[in-house]
């Protein structure tokens, strides 16, 4: 079966000076391993601030000099080392950044969507494939010439996602692209993710929207403090009991039309020595406490839990607690429904240390 | 990917960023303090003679002799001795300006306009004259060119200071004290100066190299130091007599152990400046 | 293309014109306060070691105005201001005017010439480092810029005299102009020969804080999240570096360069001392080591003229140039 990405065992830690230049080793993602096939769409649903972004920074080659990185990642079945990462990034894999930070402020947006050209033939070439994925998604000829400041949300959203499709990638790394949109332009992001689907791409979609991430992903893969607990198809987040991780499940009763059921707790920020939810776990041993629990596969699904197949009651479930995701949405009777109203998520756990703060060291 | 991070190499490898950051304060430090107290030491009135005039550098003169056959070594320490006092001198000076005028522009608006406008006045005339002038208006010597030095290089932390204290003066604390009614002059006491007092600290270490640099150059120019004072402006200026004759080491060593000197005070207030602001650190 | 709204422009220039003439009366007015109220007696500082009679010093007393009271000093100032001159210089003993052009412009010259070349090479290797940054090159330039920034100039103009002047012999030890010649006659090659040196000198010392400057840009546009994006599009290193990187960091770059005309202005005076380089730094030490004080004032007020004009340039560069502060300014 060809896989279209494989990331297996991906650990990535930083070192960082604090107050009075004592050293700080910050581990941000530990043993993570995920796969992605042609025409599907897998989401990573995390927390924001967790780190999840930096995947896809693993995955084109482009994290800072003082991140340490172990594991690996294959593409096509071919282990991508820095060199081919460099080849292959913005041909075949395209990244949908977060916002309009990510193009150049004193840079008009064609320019920048065209980008680096041999000589002018290629660049004629390059802005005439630009016009027409620009006018595909809406982008008339005054746009070409504005500066990214002076785009609006929904502009500069279309302008990231036009600019990622020039060159017609095969797998597209969409990192948060929801964020501070109005929810028309939520749901025209959704739309325009399914769509690449459809046209045989691979979508490796990064949010720490669970609406998001259940109204466009095929599987989504749960990212708790640093670690993937879990792997499911997004079928199974219909109900808790179909799925496998005692967080997974607390998060999904969580969401408004399973009762909203919210209790305080806080992913571990330090290295644990056992499992990362131990502390807030309903079904956790002995074992749990000093042992970490392996990804292992379960009936087509990846499970992080050593008791997971134990049975538990529904009531300790319902009591548990969730943390770091929280959706506010409203009470919908399928998750595939494309109608929803002000999809308002918003993160409890307070991060100490968020992405850029890992990004700029 | 385990490779060892480039701190950990070499001869200190033993130890981790902050230790040597401190060694190097404490051995730059004690290099520095070793030179002001041998120059100390010496007296100003070295030997002259005659028949070793003009020697080129040996062992028994490092540095060669000047026209006087004074070993140049020890008018160079000697020289640097003094540059250190008076750097000393004239960064406490001008810290101590600085200090004030920050908490005179935190008074209210006017004041706050009016020392923008000073520095806005000073900032706009080239240093150099600026210094020239003031030393002119004292009559030169070692008051003239340390009141000089002060007086031009107080504007850079009076910014800083003025930023922070602004800064603080806006927060909760300092509100409740006013509601309190504390007076102004215990706010500034109690809560601002404490919080400002390592950015002081750091900006007086900061301004010394070049209250050194300064002084040398107006003294060079013929604007501070007298001619009978063993400054090291004096001894270069003197050299330019010489060069034509070829005797390079006149200006070559006294200029080089100068700039040694200001380089040791760069790193001592750059290592601090990071130690107590680690954002640098992280790049 | 750069839209300037004019009647803005005119406002902000008239603006700061007002500035200006406030800050030239004020520093001309301290500056003539803080040279009168110096104990250091003209005529003694004029004449030195040599000894003369009492009715000579009389005379040189009246020259110099030392027999007149303070509130005296100040009318006469006050009234040749007014009547439009700055005063006859004392010792070059012509209109104050006259020898400040004559000596600007020599200098000006000297400093244009090493303001691009320190610009120019400043900029490359500020870049260059920025870009490489960790490397040797980047240690090797980054030592460079903390050494020159730790020497004083005019020992470095000393240390260039002994090697390329006496040493080596390729250029003359002083003067412009060669002794026996007048200004006029010297061709264009035997100027240009006495110019590199000093411009050289000055060049040297300007380039290691646009350096610095330039390479901490540079290093603050490598984090940017439009760098890794740029890298995420599969744009060639150097090719970025190109593309965003010089296109954000050139107009601060800029900037700074125009705000260095205090320090150029000082590093001219240093380094004309050293290479006898006759422009407005030898006039200036002339001026204040012989007590003519008609001169000195005229070359504060053209010093701070000089270093506004550099201030002004950097302001409207920095308002008028950049597309998001452009749109701002038409609202």
């Amino acid at each position: 079966m060809g896989k279209l990405l494989e990331v297996n065992n991906l650990s990535i830690s930083f070192t960082q000076y604090v107050q009075g230049l004592n050293r700080h080793d910050l581990k941000v993602i530990s043993d993570l391993s995920l796969d992605i096939e042609e025409s599907e769409i897998v989401a990573v649903l995390g927390s924001s601030g967790s780190g999840k972004s930096l995947l896809a920074h693993t995955i084109l080659g482009i994290l800072p000099y003082n991140a340490h990185v172990t594991g690996e990642v294959k593409y096509k079945g071919e282990v991508l080392d820095q060199d081919k990462k460099e080849k292959i990034r913005g041909k075949e894999i395209c990244l949908i950044p977060q916002s309009v930070n990510f193009l150049d402020p004193l840079m008009k947006v064609s320019q920048q969507a065209v980008g680096e050209c041999k000589d002018d033939d290629e660049r004629k070439e390059k802005k005439l494939k630009q016009r027409e994925v620009f006018a595909k998604y809406g982008l008339d000829e005054s746009v070409d010439d504005l500066y990214p400041f002076e785009l609006s949300g929904g502009m500069a959203r279309k302008v990231l996602l036009s600019t990622a499709l020039l060159n017609d990638p095969d797998l597209l790394i969409a990192d948060e692209p929801t964020p501070g949109l109005d929810s028309k332009s939520v749901e025209e992001t959704i739309q325009d993710i399914r769509k690449l689907k459809e046209q045989g791409k691979g979508v490796l979609l990064i949010t720490h929207e669970i609406d998001v991430a259940l109204k466009t992903a095929d599987r989504i893969a749960i990212f708790y403090s640093g670690y993937v607990i879990e792997i499911n198809k997004v079928e199974n987040f219909l109900n808790s009991e179909n799925l496998l991780h005692p967080y997974t499940k607390a998060l999904v009763d969580a969401l408004p039309r399973n009762g909203f059921k919210l209790t305080e707790g806080v992913q571990p920020l330090e290295e644990v020595s056992g499992c990362p939810y131990y502390e807030n776990c309903p079904i956790s041993s002995d074992k749990c406490a000093n042992n970490k629990p392996e990804l292992i596969e379960h009936n087509g699904a990846m499970i992080r839990c050593f008791n997971f197949n134990k049975a538990v009651s529904e009531d300790s479930v319902s009591e548990e607690v969730v943390d770091g995701v929280v959706s506010e949405a409203p009470v919908e009777d399928s998750v595939s429904e494309e109608v929803i109203e002000e999809p308002i998520t918003e993160e409890i756990a307070e991060e100490v240390n968020d992405e850029e703060a890992n990004d700029g060291a | 990917m385990t490779e060892t991070p480039w701190y950990n190499k070499g001869l200190f490898s033993s130890l981790n960023l902050r230790q040597k950051t401190l060694l190097t304060i404490g051995l730059t430090g004690l290099v520095l303090f070793g030179i002001f107290i041998c120059g100390w030491m010496i007296d100003a009135n070295l030997p002259t003679d005659f028949t070793m005039k003009m020697q080129a550098p040996s062992f028994s003169h490092p540095f060669g002799t000047d026209w006087m056959g004074r070993d140049m070594f020890i008018r160079t320490i000697k020289g640097l001795s003094l540059s250190i006092v008076i750097g000393i001198g004239a960064s406490i000076i001008s810290s101590f300006i600085a200090t004030i005028l920050a908490f005179v522009a935190s008074v209210n608006k006017w004041f706050d306009e009016f020392v923008s406008w000073l520095i806005d006045l000073f900032a706009s005339i080239p240093h150099i004259l600026l210094i020239m002038m003031i030393s002119i208006a004292l009559g030169k010597g070692a008051f003239g060119v340390i009141m000089a030095v002060a007086f031009s290089h107080w504007v850079n932390l009076t910014r800083v200071l003025r930023a922070e204290v602004l800064q603080i003066n806006t927060s909760e604390y300092v509100a409740l004290s006013n509601r309190l009614g504390r007076s102004k002059l215990w706010i500034a006491k109690e809560h601002i100066l404490p919080l400002v007092l390592s950015q002081i600290f750091v900006g007086t270490l900061l301004v010394f190299p070049h209250a050194i640099m300064h002084e040398a150059s107006v003294t060079f120019l013929g604007f501070g130091l007298s001619p009978h004072e063993p400054a090291i402006g004096i001894i270069l200026s003197e050299s330019m007599s010489y060069l034509a004759m070829g005797a390079w080491w006149l200006a070559f060593f006294p200029g080089l152990a100068l700039l040694i000197v200001v380089l040791l005070f760069d790193i001592i207030g750059d290592n601090l400046k990071r130690l107590l602001d680690p954002g640098e650190a992280n790049n | 293309m750069i839209k300037i709204n004019s009647k803005k422009l005119a406002k902000f220039l008239g603006l700061k014109a007002v500035r200006l003439l406030i800050l030239l009366i004020v520093i001309a007015a301290i500056s003539f306060i803080m040279i009168q109220l110096s104990p250091i007696d003209p005529v003694r500082a004029y004449l030195g070691q040599r000894i003369v009679s009492q009715e000579q010093l009389a005379i040189m007393g009246e020259y110099w105005g030392t027999n007149l009271s303070l509130g005296e000093r100040v009318m006469g100032w006050i009234s040749t201001l007014a009547s439009g001159s700055m005063g006859f210089s004392l010792i070059y003993r012509v209109p104050v005017t006259e020898v400040i052009v004559q000596k600007f412009t020599a200098s000006l010259t000297l400093m244009v010439s090493s303001w691009i070349i320190s610009g120019v090479f400043g900029f490359l290797l500020g870049v260059l480092a920025g870009a490489k940054e960790g490397t040797w090159i980047d240690k090797v330039i980054k030592t460079y810029c903390y050494i020159l920034q730790s020497s004083p100039t005019f020992w470095i103009g000393l240390v260039l005299l002994m090697v390329f002047s006496v040493y080596l012999g390729w250029f003359p030890i002083g003067l412009s102009v060669p002794i026996g010649q007048l200004a006029d006659t010297v061709t264009f090659w035997q100027w240009l020969h006495r110019l590199i040196l000093p411009a050289f000198t000055l060049s040297i010392v300007g380039i290691a804080s646009l350096t610095m400057y330039t390479r901490d840009k540079l290093i603050n546009v490598k984090k940017s999240d439009y760098f890794l994006f740029a890298q995420a599009r599969g744009e060639s290193f150097w090719g970025i570096i190109k593309n965003h990187g010089i296109r954000n960091i050139l107009i601060p770059a800029i900037t700074i360069q125009f705000m260095s005309f205090n320090e150029l202005f000082g590093g001219t005076i240093l380094v004309e001392q050293v290479f006898a380089y006759p422009g407005i730094g030898q006039a200036t030490v002339a001026a204040g080591l012989r007590s003519d004080v008609p001169l000195l004032l005229g070359i504060v007020i053209i010093s701070t003229i000089f270093v506004f004009a550099g201030n002004l340039i950097a302001d409207i560069i920095y308002k008028y140039v950049d597309p998001r502060l452009r749109g701002e300014d038409d609202d």
